[in-house]
């Protein structure tokens, strides 16, 4: 087949988009954008990278402060989010066999995350509204720096992606209780229970003939079990946003409201409480649902301890709820026991539930030797390592002591949340991604392995290497969310550097076989109307 | 009291080590699981003793900094504890107003930088000549922002904010303001 061809009908022409149903091509659609919004996330990134090693002058700070606030905010709401929304919006109904809730609201979910990401990153990018993803009381509604109609633009797209949010939330618990035309009535209420691992813990504490069986597989608990946390998350970052809205209305229609009738330490702890529900909630949540259905799905076993982790689920639940005061170590004003029972005790927790869930993920596989060493089993490995490294890095920067010298240096964002997002969050989605890439495309062929090797370690040692050299730098002082304009750590930052070009060739490589695998026309196709008719996750004859 | 830096050196060759440790287990195991003999279950008894070890290193963390790293006590009791001197400073405008141009601090000194912000969210952080971070805390409008410190090494200190507070806040730096003899 030539180059061309395979270009424009991608590997054997075996996609056909004509094929899919719409929860197919409406995972395929969030992969696509999620994608394409990664791609966003790593230049700007590399633009840092470069910022940090010496200032470009066509970049003024304002611009640079801007991107550092879009950064983040691109990679998780229009990437993470977009890869995970698709997959689960697939997989709760594909898991399940039953009809998706409403592929309406799949589709508005679609619509509002792609378009908000884009209405709050081109804010950002014209007008340079830059209170970073912290929104530290009162930066946001500072208008002597910033612009209030670029801001009320700004918080317009994340309140877009947010509404996105709340239709993936009600979509999934529908589709996991309703009752679908026809069915025979579905016991909602016990199969809310087991969603949200009431079921597994109890049955923790029962006879082993008495332990009822699951009505729902763990990776749709973990998926349940996340949402809960991705619901809190939206309603917090809706409600944050339409407080700063008020002061941009006001500043814009020229009143000037008084910044000091919120109390900054309040709004800091109240923020960053819906923060970590996504931070140390429903990452870690769906990270490890992920973890235990890729660990059945390539072993084609049961998962070990299957009880315990479906009652570590909901335990979690616990942990993401209490944990957010380990980001308010640093304020004086914040309650010393806040301090050590949330921001040590209960983060030191973490080490326990993610533990927990890398264990079973390890001894699922080990049981199942010998395992062929396959894209989606590298990708685990690799996003197993990633939160290996991550988490314990996480644990010390959350003690009261180590905290005084770590806090807001390069050590925070590079060995803990590059680390963390990067190689544990990202890999883990690419090992989905490659796993599910023959389902969503009903039998589409991967172009070559090759270069899924090469992505691979272009990625994970891009990624370690990255988070290694800022946490290097972070440990001799550097600060995270300032410039420098002599070069005062470039050793490290000229190695970091070298592994953010590496992570974003070895992304290039990814797109590429990607596009060589679905080709030009598959990409189109995914994103044409549907021809099947169909609620169910997959074509009927599939 | 040790200085902060020991500290760090410290924390570097302990995560040094944990790396390595994990990144050969998991090459380990990756070799392992490939190889064609056939895999036999895990006892529950080591899943039960990794949920103990889990535990026990999370909770020793904390246990072992408080009785090594001598400012986590200072910090927890300072409202007791009387200083030896007491710096009054504010923020206001991305503009650092200390008592006197330069601050000089007696070596073994418990020093109290009682820091007020009038408008923002700063940080409030001493570096030594290398650019290392001596120590910092966030400096939150609307509240008393305090820290005790004991210097335990003669130096000259700058002063930077740590925290970001916009654009105009890259700037928040006084050289060589703080001088320990």
């Amino acid at each position: 087949m030539s180059f061309i061809n395979t270009f424009m009908n991608g590997e054997q022409a075996a996609f056909k988009p004509e094929s899919q149903t719409a929860l197919q091509k409406i995972a395929l659609r969030f992969v696509v954008v999620g994608l394409i919004y990664y791609g966003f996330a790593a230049i700007e990134g590399m633009i840092m990278r470069i910022y940090q090693i010496q200032p470009i002058s066509a970049i003024p700070p304002d611009q640079y402060f801007g991107i550092l606030t879009a950064h983040p905010l691109v990679g998780i709401f229009g990437s993470s989010y977009s890869l995970v929304f698709g997959a689960f919006l697939f997989l709760v109904p594909f898991l399940m066999k039953k009809p998706i809730w409403s592929v309406k609201m799949a589709n508005w979910s679609f619509l509002l995350v792609t378009f908000g990401t884009l209405t709050f990153w081109t804010a950002g990018f014209l007008t340079h509204y830059a209170p970073l993803y912290t929104l530290y009381w009162p930066l946001p509604a500072d208008f002597s720096q910033f612009t209030p109609v670029g801001g009320a633009f700004f918080i317009l797209g994340i309140a877009l992606v947010m509404v996105g949010t709340v239709f993936f939330v009600i979509n999934i618990f529908n589709t996991i209780v309703y009752t679908p035309k026809g069915w025979e009535k579905q016991p909602s209420g016990a199969l809310i229970r087991d969603a949200l691992g009431i079921t597994g813990l109890a049955n923790l504490f029962r006879k082993k003939e008495r332990q009822k069986d699951h009505l729902v597989s763990l990776p749709v608990a973990a998926i349940a079990r996340g949402t809960v946390d991705v619901a809190l998350n939206s309603g917090i970052i809706l409600f944050t946003g339409v407080l700063i809205l008020v002061y941009m209305v006001a500043a814009i229609f020229g009143h000037s409201l008084e910044k000091t009738a919120i109390d900054a330490l309040l709004y800091k702890n109240w923020f960053w409480w819906g923060l970590d529900l996504v931070a140390d909630g429903l990452v870690l949540i769906f990270v490890a649902g992920t973890w235990y259905l890729l660990a059945t799905l390539i072993t084609g076993k049961k998962l070990f301890m299957q009880n315990v982790a479906r009652a570590a689920l909901l335990l979690e639940l616990v942990v993401s709820w209490t944990v957010w005061s380990h980001h308010l170590m640093s304020d004086q004003a914040q309650p010393g026991f806040l301090k050590i029972i949330s921001g040590e005790m209960v983060t030191a927790f973490e080490l326990f539930t993610q533990g927990l869930a890398f264990f079973i993920t390890l001894a699922t596989l080990w049981a199942a030797r010998p395992l062929k060493m396959t894209p989606p089993l590298k990708f685990l490995l690799g996003g197993l390592l990633g939160f290996a490294l991550a988490v314990p890095a996480g644990i010390m920067q959350a003690d009261l002591g180590l905290n005084r010298i770590l806090h807001n240096t390069q050590w925070i964002v590079g060995p803990h949340v590059h680390v963390a997002i990067l190689v544990g969050l990202t890999m883990t989605l690419y090992a989905a991604v490659y796993l599910l890439f023959p389902i969503l495309t009903n039998g589409g062929k991967l172009y070559s392995e090759k270069l899924a090797n090469l992505h691979f370690w272009g990625h994970l040692l891009g990624g370690i290497g990255m988070g290694a050299f800022m946490g290097m730098a972070g440990l001799k002082g550097m600060l995270r969310r300032t410039i420098y304009f002599e070069g005062e750590f470039n050793i490290y930052m000229i190695l970091a550097g070298i592994c953010g070009a590496l992570l974003l060739i070895s992304f290039l490589i990814f797109f590429y076989n990607i596009v060589m695998s679905v080709g030009v026309n598959g990409v189109l196709g995914i994103f044409a109307k549907p021809k099947v008719v169909t609620a169910e996750a997959l074509p009927p004859e599939a | 009291m040790v200085d902060s830096a020991l500290v760090l050196h410290g924390q570097t060759i302990a995560y040094t080590a944990y790396t390595l440790l994990i990144m050969s287990l998991m090459v380990w195991f990756a070799v392992r699981i490939t190889r064609a003999r056939k895999g036999s279950p895990v006892s529950n008894g080591l899943f039960y003793a990794w949920i103990v070890f889990l535990v026990v290193l999370g909770v020793s963390l904390h246990i072992a900094t408080a009785k090594t790293i001598p400012w986590k006590e200072l910090d927890l009791h300072r409202a007791h504890i009387k200083p030896d001197k007491h710096f009054v400073i504010t923020v206001e405008d991305h503009k650092f107003t200390l008592p006197a141009d330069t601050l000089y601090v007696d070596l073994h000194d418990k020093v109290l930088f009682d820091v007020t912000s009038k408008d923002l969210t700063y940080g409030f952080g001493l570096f030594r000549k290398d650019n290392s971070m001596l120590f910092q805390m966030q400096v939150v409008p609307g509240h008393r922002n305090d820290i005790l410190w004991e210097f335990v090494n003669p130096g000259v200190y700058t002063i930077r904010s740590t925290e970001y507070s916009g654009p105009e806040g890259i700037d928040m730096i006084l050289k060589d303001v703080v001088v320990v003899k």
